[in-house]
C-alpha cells in the first residue's frame, strides 16, 4: 500500500501538468507584472528600463488616487452592508418556513454574468424610458436624476447593482454558518431566559466569528477587484467620476498603450489586495479560537 | 400567500409569546418578502420587454404584460447577429474548460489526499493562493504571453485560462469530499494488486461523482460568464464568446429594447435552467467554496 502510494512517477503525472498550469498562467505573470511596471513599453516597440519612474509617478497621479478612493469607498460600503445581510441571514436561519427558498432566491442575481447585469441595469437607469425614473415621474418628481451621466451620485448609482448582485452570496454564507451552530448551545441560552436578541447578538454572532472574518475580506477584495459591471456601464465616466482601480489599470494599458505604467497599476493593485488580506485577519485576531464541541 | 397564514409560532413558546412573536414573524416575513421581490423584479422585467417591441416599451406601464408575446424578437437576434455563433462559442469553450479543470482538480485531489510524497503541503498552499491572486494583476503579462505563443484571438487561450483560475475553487471543493471519502476499498484494491491508475478511474472516480457534479456547476457558471479574457484575448468577432458578444451586440442596437432584452435573456437563459435544475447543489457548491478559505 505505502509502496504503491508513494510512486513519484504517479504523482508527477497527476499534479504536474495542474502545477505547471497554474505557475503558467497565475504566478509567473505576476512576476511579471511587477517586472513590468519597471519599463517604459507601448505593447509593441522593445521595453527600455527606467527603474522606478512609473511608480513614482504613480504617486503623483492623482486620476490614480482617486480611482483608489473609489475603489475603497466600494470597499467600505460592501462591509457595512454584511451587516445587513447577516440579520437577514440570522431571520431565516431561524425557524422560518420557506428559508431555502428565500436563499435561493437571493442568490439568483449572483449567477447571472456581470454584463448581463450591467446592461439590464442601464435600462433600469434609462433617463427617460427605465423604470426607476418612469417610478420617480409617476410619484410627482419632476426633474429626474440622469443616474449615470451626474459625477456627484455616479458611484451611489453602480453600488446599487453590486449590492443586488452579491446580498444572496453573502446571506448564503452566514446562513450556513449560522445553520451550523449546535442546537443545544441556543437550547442552554433559552432555558437560562436569553431573548432571541442577546442569543443572536451574545452567542450566535461571536461563534461565526471566523465566517465574519473570510466575508470582510471576500467584500473588501472583491470591491478592489470591481472591473466588469463598471466597465460596461460607465467605462470609469462621466470623466472619470467612477473610474476604479481595475478600470484605470484597463484604460491606461489596452487603450492609452501604456503597457509599462499599466503594469505598474496591476502590480500595486495585487500588493494592495494582499495587504488587505493580510491586515484584515490581523486586525480581527482574536486570542482563543472558538470550539464547538 | 398572506403574511398572517405564513406566520409561524416557534415551537416551544406559551400562548402569550406566540402571540407576540406571531406579529415579529410577520413583520420579517414582510421584509423577507420584499427583498425577494426587490431581487426578481428587475429579471420579471426583462423578460417583459424581451417579447415587447419599443411602441409597448415605451407607451404601456413597465409592468404591463405584453399585449402579444413577440417571440419574432428572439428569433430576429438569433438568426440575425452574431448571437447563435456566439452561443456555441460559449458552451464549447465552457464544456472544455469544465472537463479539463474537473479532471486536473480531481488528479491533484487524489495526490493531495490519497497519496505520500514531500512536497504536498507546499503545493496544496501554491493552489490555494492562487486563489486570491486578483485577475486583472495578470491581464498584461498573459496578454504578452498568449501574443508570444500566438495565442491571442485563439480561443485556446480562454481555455487555459479559465481552468487555471478555476483550479483552486474546484480543488478546494474535491478536497472535503475525499478527505470524508471512506478508504477501505481502495486499499482493497491496492492490496488486490490494482494499480494506481485504475483505483482513481474505476473506483474513486465515479465514487466522487456527486461532487463532480457540484464542483462542475459552479465552474459553468464561471466560464459561462467571463467577460475580461475574452475581452482582451480575442479580437476576431466570430471567436467571441455570449458575454462579450452581447456587450458589442447590444451597443449597436441601442434603440431596439426588444432585441437587447431577447439578446440578454438568451445570454442567462442556461444559467436559469442551471438555477431551476440544480439550486441545491450550486448552493451547497458556493458555500463549500467559500466558508473555508
Amino acid at each position: 500500500m505505502e509502496k504503491v502510494m508513494s510512486n513519484k512517477g504517479i504523482i508527477a503525472l497527476y499534479v504536474l501538468p495542474s502545477l505547471l498550469l497554474i505557475i503558467a498562467i497565475i504566478y509567473l505573470p505576476i512576476v511579471l507584472t511587477g517586472y513590468y511596471g519597471l519599463m517604459q513599453w507601448d505593447g509593441i516597440s522593445p521595453m527600455t528600463f527606467i527603474g522606478l519612474e512609473n511608480y513614482s509617478t504613480l504617486l503623483h497621479d492623482e486620476k490614480f488616487w482617486s480611482s483608489v478612493y473609489h475603489s475603497f469607498l466600494f470597499a467600505v460600503l460592501s462591509t457595512v452592508f454584511l451587516s445587513v445581510y447577516m440579520a437577514v441571514a440570522l431571520v431565516l436561519s431561524g425557524n422560518i418556513r420557506g428559508a431555502n427558498l428565500f436563499r435561493k432566491i437571493y442568490l439568483l442575481p449572483m449567477l447571472l454574468s456581470s454584463v448581463a447585469i450591467a446592461q439590464l441595469w442601464l435600462k433600469i437607469y434609462h433617463p427617460t424610458t427605465g423604470i426607476l425614473n418612469d417610478f420617480l415621474t409617476s410619484l410627482g418628481v419632476k426633474e429626474t436624476p440622469e443616474w449615470l451621466a451626474d459625477p456627484s451620485i455616479v458611484l451611489g448609482a453602480l453600488f446599487v447593482p453590486i449590492l443586488w448582485q452579491y446580498a444572496g452570496f453573502y446571506i448564503l454564507i452566514y446562513y450556513a454558518a449560522f445553520k451550523n451552530i449546535p442546537a443545544s448551545l441556543i437550547e442552554a441560552a433559552r432555558i437560562d431566559g436569553a431573548s432571541p436578541i442577546q442569543i443572536a447578538l451574545r452567542i450566535k454572532i461571536p461563534l461565526i466569528s471566523e465566517v465574519i472574518k473570510v466575508t470582510i475580506v471576500l467584500a473588501v477584495v472583491g470591491s478592489l477587484k470591481y472591473f466588469d459591471l463598471i466597465y460596461v456601464m460607465t467605462d470609469g465616466g462621466p470623466n472619470g467620476a467612477s473610474e476604479v482601480m481595475a478600470s484605470y489599470m484597463y484604460h491606461k494599458a489596452f487603450r492609452g498603450f501604456e503597457f509599462g505604467y499599466g503594469s505598474a497599476i496591476g502590480f500595486f493593485l495585487l500588493l494592495i489586495c494582499l495587504v488587505a488580506t493580510w491586515g484584515i485577519r490581523k486586525l480581527t485576531e482574536t486570542k482563543d479560537s472558538i470550539q464547538y464541541s | 400567500m398572506t403574511t398572517a397564514k405564513m406566520a409561524v409560532s416557534s415551537r416551544t413558546n406559551s400562548t402569550s409569546r406566540s402571540i407576540g412573536g406571531g406579529i415579529v414573524n410577520g413583520i420579517l416575513y414582510a421584509v423577507l418578502i420584499i427583498a425577494s421581490v426587490v431581487q426578481i423584479l428587475p429579471l420579471v422585467w426583462l423578460l417583459f420587454f424581451s417579447l415587447k417591441n419599443n411602441q409597448e416599451v415605451f407607451n404601456l406601464p413597465p409592468f404591463s404584460l405584453p399585449t402579444k408575446l413577440r417571440w419574432e424578437n428572439y428569433e430576429s437576434v438569433w438568426s440575425q447577429g452574431n448571437i447563435s455563433k456566439y452561443f456555441i462559442n460559449s458552451v464549447w469553450i465552457t464544456v472544455v474548460s469544465v472537463a479539463l479543470t474537473i479532471l486536473l482538480a480531481s488528479f491533484v485531489t487524489f495526490a493531495i489526499t490519497r497519496m505520500k510524497w514531500k512536497l504536498r503541503p507546499f503545493v496544496l498552499g501554491l493552489f490555494m493562493v492562487g486563489m486570491m491572486i486578483p485577475v486583472h494583476s495578470t491581464l498584461i503579462p498573459l496578454f504578452n504571453l498568449f501574443q508570444k505563443l500566438h495565442l491571442t484571438d485563439n480561443q485556446a487561450s480562454l481555455v487555459l485560462s479559465y481552468t487555471a483560475f478555476n483550479l483552486p475553487i474546484t480543488i478546494m471543493i474535491l478536497l472535503g469530499f475525499y478527505y470524508a471519502l471512506p478508504r477501505e476499498v481502495e486499499e482493497a484494491a491496492v492490496m488486490d494488486g490494482c494499480s494506481v491508475n485504475r483505483v482513481f478511474f474505476q473506483i474513486v472516480l465515479p465514487m466522487t461523482a456527486s461532487v463532480i457534479v457540484t464542483a462542475a456547476i459552479i465552474n459553468m457558471i464561471y466560464n459561462w460568464n467571463e467577460f475580461i479574457f475574452v475581452n482582451t484575448f480575442i479580437s476576431s468577432d466570430n471567436l467571441k464568446t455570449l458575454t462579450v458578444g452581447v456587450q458589442n451586440f447590444v451597443g449597436q442596437y441601442t434603440t431596439n429594447w426588444g432585441a437587447i432584452g431577447a439578446t440578454l435573456m438568451i445570454s442567462i437563459l442556461p444559467i436559469l435552467l442551471a438555477f431551476f435544475l440544480l439550486s441545491n447543489r450550486i448552493v451547497e457548491g458556493i458555500a463549500a467554496g467559500s466558508v473555508k478559505g
